[in-house]
């Protein structure tokens, strides 16, 4: 294809690398629905996102007695940048016979645009979605194998229990500018599918907006 | 080669339109404004187009104002009149789902200029109430700015209606007819409006030049200042082959409107029966005959737009989708949302918009490629929604 990639409907476009591409036609390790896993095979799982916020991930690990990775599977709702990442992402971590679960956590969402060759500055969000889960279902395991102290819980509070947005998104998207609940809204998606979690929201976008802007 | 299902977005030119522009590229290079013979030469070019187009809308040629754009008539005809006639009020009433340039240029209005705008609801078809209208109409209302028919579920509202509401409380009305202008009635008599924008370049003609229709005795402020030329309301060299080309395509495209809304619909619904048939879980978008004869907007469930879209991409399908991943602003479609559909199933809708060079054959090939792209797609989500779930 030499012409861009994808057009959207405000009129701009863009390109997605070999890699990319090959990742979203090719995608590794899915799951299929007409070829489901035996669930109870794998000991972390982790689901996150929602279609209403566009991506929504779900993914199965099996790590082994010494913490190593040895399977990764995963379905994602999402658009190409999404699919390709965390397609990426099941390589990475189960590659050269698996990392470790502590090595796993610090793959970072740049490492994976780097080893896709880069995606669209605008789609970088994207592949971040992946990585929640990744997080998400390592936890899970640390709970079902009684590790419950190494349970990650990210230093930040979950507001939107669907979406799983957490008090410090909040804080970034206020310091982005997004001085009221309609503008943080339309950067973070919160309260979308969590209606309950709006006036906490509200609270705390009052709250960050006196802590950084008096 | 491409099976191109954009239509919407730009069209390819006629090459009767090319040819029609071309002298005035390096022979006919005169400025309009010139008195010598090359200038006149070039002026009278510009007036031929002028009276061609004023003879199209059924109006006079003074009340035709070349532009750069779609977006730039638009700009003009709103920032333009509300701006000369404050001293009559200061609200303006548009709807939901305009495109940008009417609901950016409302906005800053809104934010900068001290007016106040009323967004009105639409329906599950993207139509307006005609009574909502009405009952929105305040003593300080001064402008309304509904589009002819909508760029991305194509359904087309009820001009003649509206502008029997604007008349009776003495309200001007502006359509934008960038949409439209290609397939519908532009008789500006018979439709009773008193601003309307069109743009070239949905109508296979050039892109980076518009047209305003002002009815006589509507005051406009320019937002563009300079030399004075188009009547003192859009100043800068007139675009002399731009000029000819928009005039040339907007008279082949209504003359030539009859067969080919025949052949377009034919063509759309033959389209949108074959995809509802074959993929389970899709609807229509929009009026399901109070729409643009070229578009087929259609939601797929469980699947992202994007996503689609460069599956199809890859048999060389090219359309648009309505998903927050295709913008620049990660939401989804506000045209889709203002319809009632919830955020999952807008980010699963696809615009195809056809054209002149669609064929039976091109849509054949995509009711054939498409069911086994979304059964694909449908397979790596991990979503299950039914119809039920995005009932409005």
């Amino acid at each position: 294809m030499n012409m861009a990639d994808v057009k959207s409907h405000d009129n701009t476009s863009w390109f997605y690398t070999d890699t990319v591409k090959d990742h979203f036609f090719n995608p590794r390790n899915l799951v299929k629905k007409d070829n489901e896993i035996e669930v109870k095979d794998f000991n972390g799982v982790g689901s996150v996102g929602s279609p209403a916020c566009g991506d929504q991930m779900s993914l199965w690990l099996k790590i082994d007695e010494n913490e190593i990775i040895k399977e990764c599977r995963w379905r994602c709702f999402g658009c190409a940048s999404a699919i390709a990442s965390t397609s990426m992402l099941s390589v990475m971590i189960t590659e050269n016979g698996g990392m470790k679960i502590n090595e796993a956590m610090k793959v970072k969402p740049q490492d994976i645009v780097k080893r896709l060759d880069g995606l669209p500055a605008r789609k970088f969000h994207c592949s971040v979605l992946g990585d929640k889960a990744l997080r998400a279902a390592i936890n899970d395991y640390f709970k079902r194998s009684g590790q419950n102290e190494k349970v990650i819980v990210e230093g930040a509070k979950i507001v939107d229990k669907i979406l799983k947005i957490t008090d410090k998104d909040i804080e970034e998207a206020v310091l982005e500018g997004a001085d009221t609940f309609e503008k943080v809204q339309k950067k973070t998606k919160v309260g979308i599918s969590d209606k309950t979690c709006i006036p906490e929201v509200e609270q705390l976008i009052r709250f960050y907006k006196e802590k950084y802007f008096g | 080669m491409e099976i191109y299902f954009d239509h919407a977005a730009t069209t390819y030119m006629d090459p009767r339109v090319v040819e029609a522009m071309n002298r005035y590229f390096s022979d006919e290079y005169g400025n309009p404004g010139s008195f010598n013979t090359v200038g006149l030469r070039a002026k009278q070019a510009v007036d031929e187009s002028r009276k061609k187009i004023s003879e199209l809308l059924n109006c006079d040629e003074k009340e035709i104002i070349f532009t750069g754009s779609g977006t730039e008539s638009i700009n003009l005809a709103i920032k333009g009149f509300v701006r000369a006639n404050k001293s009559k009020g200061n609200h303006i009433i548009t709807q939901k789902t305009e495109h940008e340039a009417v609901l950016e240029t409302c906005e800053y209005l809104e934010k900068e200029e001290g007016f106040n705008v009323t967004y009105l609801d639409v329906d599950e078809y993207g139509l307006i109430s005609l009574e909502n209208l009405e009952k929105s109409i305040t003593d300080k209302t001064i402008l309304v700015s509904i589009m002819y028919a909508n760029n991305e579920i194509g359904t087309v509202q009820n001009i003649k209606g509206i502008s029997e509401v604007c008349k009776k409380h003495n309200v001007k009305f502006h359509t934008d007819a960038c949409q439209a202008a290609g397939y519908l009635d532009i008789d500006i008599k018979n439709l009773g409006i008193d601003l309307m924008s069109i743009n070239g370049s949905k109508l296979y003609g050039p892109k980076g030049i518009g047209l305003l229709y002002v009815k006589r005795g509507t005051m406009l402020k320019p937002i563009i200042h300079g030399g004075g030329q188009e009547f003192g309301l859009r100043s800068g060299t007139e675009n002399v082959p731009y000029i000819a080309g928009i005039a040339k395509a907007l008279e082949i495209a209504q003359r030539e409107k009859d067969n080919e809304i025949i052949r377009l619909t034919n063509l759309r619904d033959y389209l949108i029966n074959n995809i509802l048939e074959r993929i389970p879980k899709s609807f229509l978008n929009g009026h399901p005959s109070s729409r643009l004869p070229n578009n087929a907007n259609i939601t797929f469930l469980d699947v992202e737009g994007e996503a689609i879209m460069l599956m199809m991409n890859e048999y060389g399908i090219c359309a648009s989708s309505g998903s927050a991943c295709t913008s620049k602003t990660l939401d989804p479609s506000h045209v889709i949302l203002a319809i009632g559909l919830p955020y999952e199933a807008a980010h699963g809708s696809i615009r195809f918009t056809l054209g002149k060079r669609t064929t039976k054959e091109g849509v054949d090939k995509l009711i054939d490629v498409l069911p086994g792209i979304i059964e694909y797609l449908r397979q790596v989500s991990p979503v299950n929604l039914s119809l039920k779930d995005v009932e409005r």
